[in-house]
């Protein structure tokens, strides 16, 4: 591996940053907020994994720089998590956590 | 004269290096940690799966009823906020302000540790209750409402309920405790000036790590605390 400085990949500017973290914050409210509403509690567990799914993503994208860094790493890391996300998924599946009834 | 000549015929010039992916050795050791770390955490989760749903028809104690939301919600909040100021604390160092990369930094290791007293003091509420790994202490409030209410506290499986909890949220209790020592490690590193806006290779990596941390409690808080 080559030795270089770090700071190669341009990182996005102070508002991006502040806009995900508002987003983040958001989606967490939501989260917290869909777990209150009865209304939701048929689909309680695809909303909330979808919610989770989406701020796990902008963290990885913008916070840990995978968008703008090197694929090497996107291939390195995305990898395993494609395979936890099957099995996750998988179990879940298997074992009914999407019919619970609550 | 011959000998010599030979000597230099048999000599090859050094293969040309490998371009190889354009990235420095400490990064790429951090994610290959950190996908290490990916099927760690999941294979944690996995086996809650398994003995969660695994265990129906008896039932899991309702999201609520035991764990208290509002105060990992706010922990999450302050996981979050920690991130914000992390990389705050890079985009500072590499726009060469190291100043200011400090501040971020000192920000990140208070939320930090603020997450493990509050962590702390959570476990310490549970046990006080009657939440402990191996289920519902006997005597306890809890075993109390547990056998006045079954279903909703899921008497019949709270001691598996009580290890799962404790084990996926203390190993992640333990990474956060981790990140706030290297990262104070790396805070003094910065004050002994070791970081530059030519060389902040620690800030970015201790960064990854600490992303990290924060991306396995969005799925503990949603899989452990509201599912």
């Amino acid at each position: 591996m080559r030795e270089s400085p770090a700071g190669e990949h341009a990182h996005p500017t102070a508002g991006v940053y502040l806009r995900v973290a508002a987003v983040l914050v958001i989606l967490t409210v939501i989260e917290v907020g869909v777990f209150y509403v009865p209304a939701f509690h048929p689909v309680l567990v695809p909303t909330l994994l979808i919610l989770s799914a989406v701020k796990f993503t902008l963290v990885v994208m913008f916070y840990m720089h995978l968008k703008m860094d090197s694929r090497f790493f996107t291939f390195l890391f995305g990898g395993p998590l494609l395979l936890a996300m099957v099995m996750t998924m998988g179990l879940m599946f298997l074992f009914g956590a999407f019919v619970l009834k609550r | 004269m011959a000998h010599a000549t030979a000597t230099v015929d048999v000599m090859r010039p050094p293969a040309p290096a490998e371009r190889g992916v354009d990235v420095y050795n400490l990064k790429l050791g951090m994610w290959v940690f950190l996908a290490s770390e990916v099927m760690f955490f999941t294979a944690l989760i996995g086996s809650y799966i398994v003995l969660r749903f695994g265990a129906s028809p008896n039932p899991w104690a309702q999201p609520g009823k035991v764990l208290s939301i509002q105060i990992t919600a706010f922990n999450t909040f302050l996981l979050i906020c920690s991130s914000v100021s992390m990389v705050k604390a890079y985009a500072s160092i590499a726009d060469g302000n190291v100043k200011l990369m400090k501040v971020w930094l000192l920000v990140t290791i208070l939320c930090g540790a603020t997450f493990v007293g509050i962590q702390v003091y959570e476990y310490t509420h549970l046990i006080h209750h009657g939440f402990q790994p191996s289920g519902y202490r006997e005597g306890s409030e809890l075993a109390e409402l547990a056998a006045a209410n079954p279903v909703p506290y899921g008497a019949a499986t709270a001691g598996l309920y009580g290890s799962t909890f404790f084990t996926m949220t203390g190993f992640h209790g333990f990474h956060v405790t981790c990140g706030v020592i290297s990262m104070t490690y790396v805070f003094i590193r910065a004050l002994r000036g070791k970081y530059s806006q030519q060389d902040h290779r620690g800030i970015e990596v201790i960064g990854l790590y600490w992303h990290f941390v924060d991306l396995v409690w969005i799925i503990l808080f949603t899989i452990v605390y509201l599912i």
